[in-house]
Order: structure tokens, then C-alpha cells, then sequence
């Protein structure tokens, strides 16, 4: 006999997704979700990003790693609110993850929080935690095929900031083909290229992320 | 890479099934997955094998298909499927494509006693 399911395996992680939007929409914070590869500059985006608007805005921060606390440690001499969050070996963080975690801020005394994922390509992309936003981050010197062979990760990804900016000539990147690659799979992705070192192309995407604040 | 923890809940919500259909055996397992995910179906099996014994469905074996990729074409309004990394309209080669899913990931059905 064949008995029909029809269920997502992921439906637990779908469900605590929503949770935390709804609580999440309720206080007013957004969450944006940071991916892309282990030194593709998340860390710095994120910390120029902060600097940017620290006067303005108030922030905390998720640190996603497999292990340790550096990333936190440099986030947290912002003298921003920061919260580690180590997974112990997993490749991506899950929503009950985030859902456990949220306790630790205030979130009336919020208006954004950054997620740091873990660096990773891959399997990020297949996990919604809470967010509003899912910002990939791509490195020049990564190379420019890296929309064709990860295309999960710029479908699932509002915007796209082109990191190390300043790097494009030496490594004879081709940023229309990424452009192109990228708009295939998802025509709403926005183009951000930065360069964290000088501050190049952050005001930029403060500009964009403006519209998404909700306080 | 996260493939244990994917098979952990095929186990539960198949458990639940079989329970709630008082299932004496689960056969078989059917379950699809999407080309844009990355999960390796050898590696479900694998864990399954092992994490299953003593559950409800332990023995089953699982029968995992990949959807096809499919787009449709916002220029000739074809549907069509398509390769992997391959996102090009081939009836009209153009390529302003919509993709119609790709990370589907669910249980279809059980084959059961």
C-alpha cells in the first residue's frame, strides 16, 4: 500500500523561520542574513556597515563560526551588543539556532541585527532563519564563475556586494559575466561593489538597506 | 554536508506517519529532491541506514528523485527543462528566464505493509 505524505523535511526549520519574522516584525528589528565564502570580508562589510550608521541606527550582532570568537571579539570593540554563536562543526546555522539566541538582545532597543553565517557557499543558502534580507558577499579574488557554480545561494540572495573591489583588475575579473550570471537566476538581485579597505561603495548600500529599516 | 540532520527528519515526520496509519512495515521511502539543492542522496541513505534502527521505519530503503530543473521563458513563454547552470531558454534561446523552483525538498510517499 502506498500512503501519501507530501511534507518538506525542512518544515521544522520553515516554521521557526516564521516565528521569528512575526516576532521579529512586531518589535519593529530587521535581520539581515550575511553569506558567502570563509574570507570572502563578511566580517569587515559588516564592520564598516556599523560604522557607518552606529550613530544613527542601533545594531547587534550574530557571529556565526564553526569555531572560536574572533569575529566577535572585533565586533564587540565597537562596543556593539555581539552574541557568538558557535555551531561545533555544522557548515550553515539553523532557525531554532537564532530563535535560541535572540533572548540575549533587547530587542526594544533594536533596529537592526546582522547575521554572520558561516562561511560557506553551499549550505547557508538552503536554511531561512529569520531574516528579512540575505546578503551574499562575493570577493573578487573568489573569481567570476562563482554565480554559475553555487546558483542557490544568488537565487535566495536580495543583494550581491562585490568585495575587494579595488583587487578587479589584477585578478581579470569579469563583473558582467557575474551581473549576468546572477540577473539569470534572480532578476530582483542589486549589484554592490565595495572595496571595505577604503570605504568604497558602502554608502551605497546603506542607501538600499535604508528602505528595509522599520523603525 | 548537512545530511544527517536532514535524515533525522525524514525519520520523525516518517514515524509519525507510519504511527498515525498504524504501519506494521515501512518498504520504501519516496522522496524528491530539487537540482539546486546540494544533498547527496547516497549519503541520506547512509545515515538513514544506521540512525533508523529501532525507529518505525528502520529497513526501509529510500527512493529519492531529483526534480528536473524548469524555466520558463518570459520571452517565447515556454516552459522547458533545463541542466544545471544551464539557464537559457532553449526553444528561443533568450535568457530572460524565470526558474520554477529547484530546492524542493520533501517526502512524497511511503510504500508500507
Amino acid at each position: 500500500m502506498d500512503i501519501k505524505i507530501v511534507r518538506q523535511i525542512l518544515e521544522w526549520n520553515e516554521d521557526c523561520h516564521k516565528e521569528l519574522q512575526k516576532e521579529l516584525s512586531e518589535k519593529k528589528v530587521l535581520m539581515i542574513n550575511v553569506m558567502g565564502s570563509p574570507g570572502a570580508g563578511k566580517t569587515t562589510f559588516i564592520t564598516n556597515v556599523i560604522n557607518a550608521v552606529k550613530g544613527e541606527f542601533k545594531i547587534g550582532v550574530i557571529e556565526g563560526d564553526i569555531a572560536g570568537k574572533i569575529d566577535a571579539e572585533k565586533i564587540a570593540a565597537l562596543g556593539i551588543p555581539v552574541v557568538q554563536l558557535n555551531t561545533d562543526g555544522a557548515c550553515h546555522i539553523e532557525a531554532v539556532s537564532i530563535k535560541n539566541i535572540l533572548p540575549e538582545f533587547n530587542l526594544n532597543d533594536l533596529d537592526i541585527i546582522f547575521i554572520e553565517n558561516i562561511g560557506n557557499l553551499v549550505c547557508p543558502a538552503e536554511f531561512d532563519i529569520g531574516e528579512d534580507i540575505k546578503i551574499v558577499i562575493l570577493s573578487i579574488p573568489e573569481g567570476d564563475d562563482k554565480v554559475e557554480k553555487y546558483p542557490l545561494m544568488f537565487i535566495k540572495s536580495n543583494a550581491l556586494v562585490l568585495s575587494k573591489y579595488d583587487t578587479k583588475d589584477y585578478f581579470k575579473f569579469d563583473e558582467n559575466r557575474v551581473k549576468n550570471d546572477a540577473l539569470k537566476l534572480n532578476k530582483d538581485i542589486k549589484f554592490f561593489p565595495v572595496n571595505s579597505a577604503s570605504g568604497y561603495g558602502v554608502s551605497e548600500f546603506i542607501q538600499w538597506l535604508r528602505k528595509y529599516i522599520k523603525k | 554536508m548537512h545530511e544527517l540532520s536532514v535524515t533525522e527528519n525524514i525519520i520523525k515526520i516518517c514515524s509519525q506517519e507510519a504511527a498515525k496509519n498504524k504501519v506494521v512495515k515501512v518498504k520504501e521511502i519516496k522522496i524528491l529532491v530539487g537540482e539546486l539543492t546540494g544533498l547527496i542522496p547516497e549519503s541520506i541513505q547512509y545515515y538513514f541506514d544506521i540512525a533508523s534502527i529501532g525507529t518505525k521505519v528502520e529497513g526501509a530503503k529510500l527512493n529519492i528523485a531529483k526534480i528536473p530543473l524548469k524555466i520558463f521563458c518570459n520571452g517565447c513563454k515556454n516552459t522547458s527543462v533545463v541542466k544545471r547552470g544551464d539557464f537559457i531558454c532553449p526553444v528561443c534561446e533568450g535568457s530572460d528566464i524565470k526558474l520554477l523552483g529547484g530546492n524542493e525538498f520533501l517526502i512524497d510517499s511511503m510504500e508500507v505493509d
